[in-house]
């Protein structure tokens, strides 16, 4: 459904962020991409949606070429691509409600949203998202007025709400404890599977992606190094994405983990 | 090898670096600095005399103050008074109005460089003419009267405005401007949604300051004849009626302290 076929990034600087990555997700497929801090994952997935602009190679969804996209068309092809933020990106003055219906911004023309008078169904479809992520009650709230997780799952609502075939997902976690940080992953992945979405997630907490994707991306200087069952993620693997370091505790913790769910 | 470096460093007192590293330029720009002070300062020429004969004609004018003289002139200041918030109003509008799209052009994170260049010479032009000689010409242009103080006043609130205005945008949070491009926003619902909730605050709290100081401007406008108040209050002095130009005065600063705590309400809401 995605494919990337020798996706280049070159910054004017020099700096090679992302050399000739090919890449395929299959519809359904959440994938996570992990690596150290400038290995080039943010600009990965921000070349897909050309947020960031790549400068060679293609990206294909479903038939289309991003990558040779007008505007005018990339525009339409950004809202089968939803997006979730590192620290959420909210925008802060605006209601959680905005925040949701601004997911549908592509669809609507420019008076509708400027007098904030969206049809109908955009805004039953924004309550009931609201109310899957527990938060129909914050609706005419601030969104500065809300904690991390709440944020977050406005986050969610609104690159849900664009009906998207595709989640691009940036570090979704960073900023929040390891208990919110779980139900955020855990509710993404819910997400996916009820609507049969591809997700590619960006993710630095290695024990988080294991437990939760089905397929995970190691990414070294702008290189996939790495591209397997997140049980397949050895210390060995892991020294190769990452550099020479203990492993053996950021593993062990993560099977500790499952028992503790296991058995609960 | 590194605890032999901290052994040398223990016990001796800690200093934040100066500025300035050398020492001889640092001293000479201190030297340099108080002579020109003390020159400067010289060089002033003050004639004690005429500094003593003029303490009278100021003691009058402050005495004034304490006999304003409301009633005589009340016609001419009433006139005056309204054209003078009339100008001001309609110059605030008229110059935010035209302020917000230059202001957005001015910013260089979202304009392209030459609409950004040709905002930019806008505002340079606006900001280096100085009102009152921008009301000077606009008098010879368009005669006496409140019309050129109006364009003068909103030929002002646009270089101000937009340069301030310019300035937050480009100071904005990109990460909530990045979130709203990447649901396919049009460049218009970009700025409606991702920019201007980020500037709006800022944009208010700079206007009620500029309708603050336009009306004070326009109560100096009025001495090269662009109209207002301040027409009014250059009468009252030509005709030395020091008790009618005090009440005009007293006027002024009530309503600049009226709209400073206003202004100061408005600000503290729209957080």
């Amino acid at each position: 459904m995605l494919r990337l076929e020798k996706l280049t990034k070159t910054y004017k600087t020099g700096d090679q962020a992302l050399k000739q990555v090919d890449l395929e997700v299959p519809q359904g497929q959440v994938l996570a991409l992990i690596g150290p801090s400038g290995a080039g994952k943010s600009t990965l997935i921000r070349c897909i949606n050309r947020l960031v602009e790549p400068t060679g190679g293609a990206a294909w969804l479903g038939g289309v070429n991003l990558t040779a996209l007008g505007q005018r068309a990339l525009r339409r092809e950004r809202r089968r691509m939803g997006m979730i933020f590192q620290e959420y990106a909210l925008v802060e003055r605006l209601t959680v409600m905005e925040n949701v219906l601004s997911g549908r911004l592509g669809y609507v023309g420019f008076w509708r949203s400027f007098l904030r008078r969206f049809p109908q169904s955009d805004v039953d479809e924004a309550y009931r998202l609201l109310d899957r992520v527990g938060l129909l009650h914050m609706a005419d709230k601030r969104a500065d007025e809300l904690s991390g997780g709440q944020r977050q799952r406005v986050g969610i609502c609104r690159a849900l709400i664009q009906n998207p075939a595709l989640l691009l997902v940036d570090e979704p976690t960073a900023s929040l404890d390891p208990k919110t940080s779980r139900q955020i992953m855990r509710l993404i992945v819910e997400l996916c599977r009820e609507r049969d979405l591809a997700a590619i997630i960006n993710i630095h907490d290695v024990a988080l992606a294991q437990m939760f994707v089905m397929r995970v991306i190691g990414l070294e200087l702008g290189r996939i190094v790495f591209d397997g069952a997140p049980d397949a993620l050895t210390p060995d693997v892991l020294t190769q994405i990452y550099g020479e370091e203990d492993w053996e505790a950021t593993i062990q913790t993560v099977e500790e983990e499952e028992e503790e769910a296991g058995t609960a | 090898m590194s605890s032999s470096e901290l052994d040398t460093l223990i016990g001796t007192r800690w200093k934040k670096p100066p500025f300035i590293r050398r020492v001889w330029l640092r001293s000479a720009l201190v030297l340099g600095g108080f002579l020109y002070l003390v020159l400067a300062i010289a060089s002033v020429e003050v004639n004690w005399s005429r500094v003593y004969e003029g303490l009278e004609r100021g003691a009058a004018f402050v005495a004034a103050f304490t006999t304003p003289d409301f009633t005589t002139r009340a016609a001419d200041i009433r006139e005056g008074m309204l054209e003078s918030i009339v100008m001001t109003v309609a110059a605030s509008v008229v110059g935010i109005l035209i302020s917000i799209p230059i202001g957005l052009g001015a910013a260089r994170n979202l304009a392209p460089l030459p609409v950004y260049l040709v905002c930019r010479g806008i505002i340079a032009v606006s900001r280096a003419l100085q009102e009152i000689i921008v009301a000077i010409l606009l008098v010879a242009i368009f005669g006496f009267g409140p019309l050129a103080g109006f364009l003068t006043l909103s030929f002002a609130t646009i270089g101000f405005l937009s340069k301030l205005l310019a300035e937050d945008i480009e100071s904005m949070d990109r990460a909530q401007a990045e979130a709203v491009r990447a649901t396919g926003a049009r460049w218009t619902q970009w700025i409606n949604y991702g920019v201007q909730p980020q500037f709006m605050p800022r944009l208010i709290g700079l206007s009620m300051y500029r309708l603050d100081i336009n009306f004070r401007e326009s109560a100096i406008l009025g001495l090269v004849g662009a109209g207002g108040i301040g027409a009014t209050l250059n009468t009252a002095f030509d005709r030395y009626e020091f008790d009618t130009a005090a009440a005009i005065l007293i006027l002024i600063i009530v309503i600049v302290m009226a709209l400073e705590y206003l202004s100061g309400i408005v600000r503290s809401r729209v957080q």
